[in-house]
């Protein structure tokens, strides 16, 4: 939870993911959203801000090589995946132009394979990233050779995701984003609808296992 | 003499000033404590403050049954201050005592349980059973719940229902019985002194404003709910206000709340006149702010010479 301004208008800290952690320089990187992003972005060198975390869980360790689908600002939460373990990650990256793909150098020599669509065409293969990634997980060469599925995107695009992999048995956890007040599991705002209940994204989340969520 | 002396305490902090404070027949070591719905059931809290040092601890409300709550969006922020519909989510009454109490036990400050009812039968049930829980040291009726049994119309704003929701929970509790205001009334001074004659110990108040936000582009509320409770420093002025005006209108102790975020703002209702303050959406800005608030207002009565916090409340000029 990072604070977006002194004084209490906008009131909230903002939750967002660490983007990059080195040398004990946090990086994030995030969506001009509303008023709150828009603080945090005027923020220069040598401003002092408070944080509060790092808070809830993160995605399991990728024993071989992994999938990874980031839908948008969703790459923030996904990229260190690929820092971390250069040369193991099939990156399905989907933006809605060419102005909102970020990154994409990086990954590209980070992963081992990108696939990269925007909404307009602008750049890339024009469309939803899910389209290509459903071919993907279809094809024959996959099906031989299953690999885990990290995702992180709009509630549409991992709906759609749960769709695709629903009758195969894979591992897939998903990051999930909601409204928070608090951060700490105080407030109950940010939860989501699991098989047993709801679950509160910051505390028992942000990454949870695919099945274990319910899609309204 | 280079210190200044009142009152026995002087500037150097030699001889601390007392900060504890009686609450309805409850002893207090200070007069802080966290609002319900902010602090789930202490233990969120737990790795930041160390909640020995509370005045008490109020948990978040519950009902006899546990709650699933509302479906999201539950918050959105405003101008200084945030709508919230989370729907009383809560983990029932026994779950809390088998689950969350052995915890809350550790601890050397008194544990105030809010809940509430569908009607007036489960306000008496969960009363009755907390009553009978060992290291529970006091109730807090939520009674700003909607009343199942009449429409949905909530108890705390109409005096008729207010009493007879009061008087049925005092009769099943020796505890000390807190009963929480709803500040969407007209006339708070009325509502306070129903709770005062229906047999409450002492009254907290505010509780939410209810609120509402549109989105214009999709013309929708906001909130799933559509409807949501107001809290934050925006509250506060109202909040104030309206501790001030119960104050004058009931001899039991009144608690302060709404948008308290600094010492200031504390020192504020006590002045007005409240016996002890609770600390809300702050706890979400800041998990430091309680035990902030109560070494501010321990610094405030060095700096201003004040000896015990007890001339300090209700010591409101005119």
């Amino acid at each position: 939870m990072l604070e977006a301004a002194k004084g209490y208008d906008p009131l909230l800290k903002r939750p967002l993911s660490i983007f990059r952690y080195n040398d004990g320089i946090i990086q994030f990187l995030y969506r001009i959203r509303g008023k709150g992003t828009k603080c945090i972005s005027e923020l220069r060198k040598d401003d002092v801000v408070q944080l509060l975390g790092p808070l809830g869980n993160c995605y399991p360790q990728p024993s071989g090589d992994f999938i990874v689908l980031a839908g948008g600002i969703g790459i923030a939460s996904v990229f260190s995946l690929f820092e971390k373990y250069p040369g193991r990650a099939y990156v399905y990256c989907g933006s809605r132009n060419c102005e909102e793909l970020l990154m994409l150098e990086d990954i590209k020599r980070l992963a081992k394979e990108v696939c990269v669509t925007t909404d307009d065409g602008s750049v890339c293969r024009a469309g939803l990233i899910t389209e290509p990634f459903r071919e993907f997980i279809e094809s024959a060469a996959f099906s031989n050779n299953p690999l885990p599925i990290y995702a992180c995107g709009p509630n549409p695009m991992l709906q759609v995701l749960s769709t695709i992999i629903s009758d195969k048995k894979l591992e897939c956890h998903v990051s999930l984003e909601e409204v928070m007040a608090c951060g700490v599991g105080a407030c109950l705002g940010c939860v989501c609808k699991t098989k047993s209940g709801y679950s509160r994204i910051c505390k028992e989340g942000p990454v949870f296992k695919i099945e274990d969520i319910v899609w309204d | 003499m280079g210190l200044e002396k009142k009152n026995g305490v002087s500037k150097s902090g030699a001889g601390k000033p007392n900060l504890s404070v009686q609450i309805g027949g409850l002893k207090l070591k200070n007069p802080v404590m966290t609002a319900s719905g902010t602090f789930g059931y202490g233990e969120e809290y737990a790795e930041f403050i160390d909640l020995n040092r509370l005045g008490a601890i109020v948990v978040k409300g519950l009902s006899p049954l546990p709650r699933q709550g509302n479906p999201v969006p539950r918050i959105i922020e405003t101008p200084s201050g945030m709508l919230n519909a989370i729907g009383l989510q809560n983990i029932g009454v026994r779950a809390f005592i088998s689950e969350k109490m052995p915890f809350l036990r550790q601890f050397n400050t008194p544990v105030i349980v809010n809940f509430f009812g569908d009607n007036v039968c489960e306000f008496e049930q969960a009363a009755e059973e907390l009553s009978s829980t060992n290291g529970i040291h006091g109730l807090e009726m939520n009674i700003s719940c909607p009343n199942k049994q009449a429409g949905w119309s909530v108890f705390g704003t109409d005096p008729k229902i207010m009493n007879e929701v009061v008087t049925a929970v005092r009769k099943k509790t020796n505890l000390p019985l807190i009963v929480k205001l709803s500040p969407n009334v007209t006339s708070i001074a009325t509502m306070a002194k129903v709770a005062e004659d229906s047999g409450a110990d002492a009254i907290s108040l505010i509780n939410t404003l209810t609120g509402m936000v549109i989105d214009v582009r999709s013309r929708k509320p906001v909130l799933a709910n559509k409807i949501g409770g107001l809290s934050g420093p925006a509250v506060r002025p109202i909040a104030v206000r309206m501790v001030w005006e119960a104050c004058r209108a009931v001899k039991i102790p009144v608690i302060g709340l709404g948008g308290i975020m600094e010492t200031d703002d504390a020192l504020e209702f006590i002045i007005a006149g409240a016996s002890g303050i609770q600390i809300g959406t702050a706890n979400f800005i800041n998990p430091l702010a309680t035990i902030q608030i109560i070494e501010g207002i321990e610094n405030f009565m060095i700096d201003e010479g004040i000896g015990d916090i007890n001339e300090l409340i209700g010591s409101i000029r005119a």
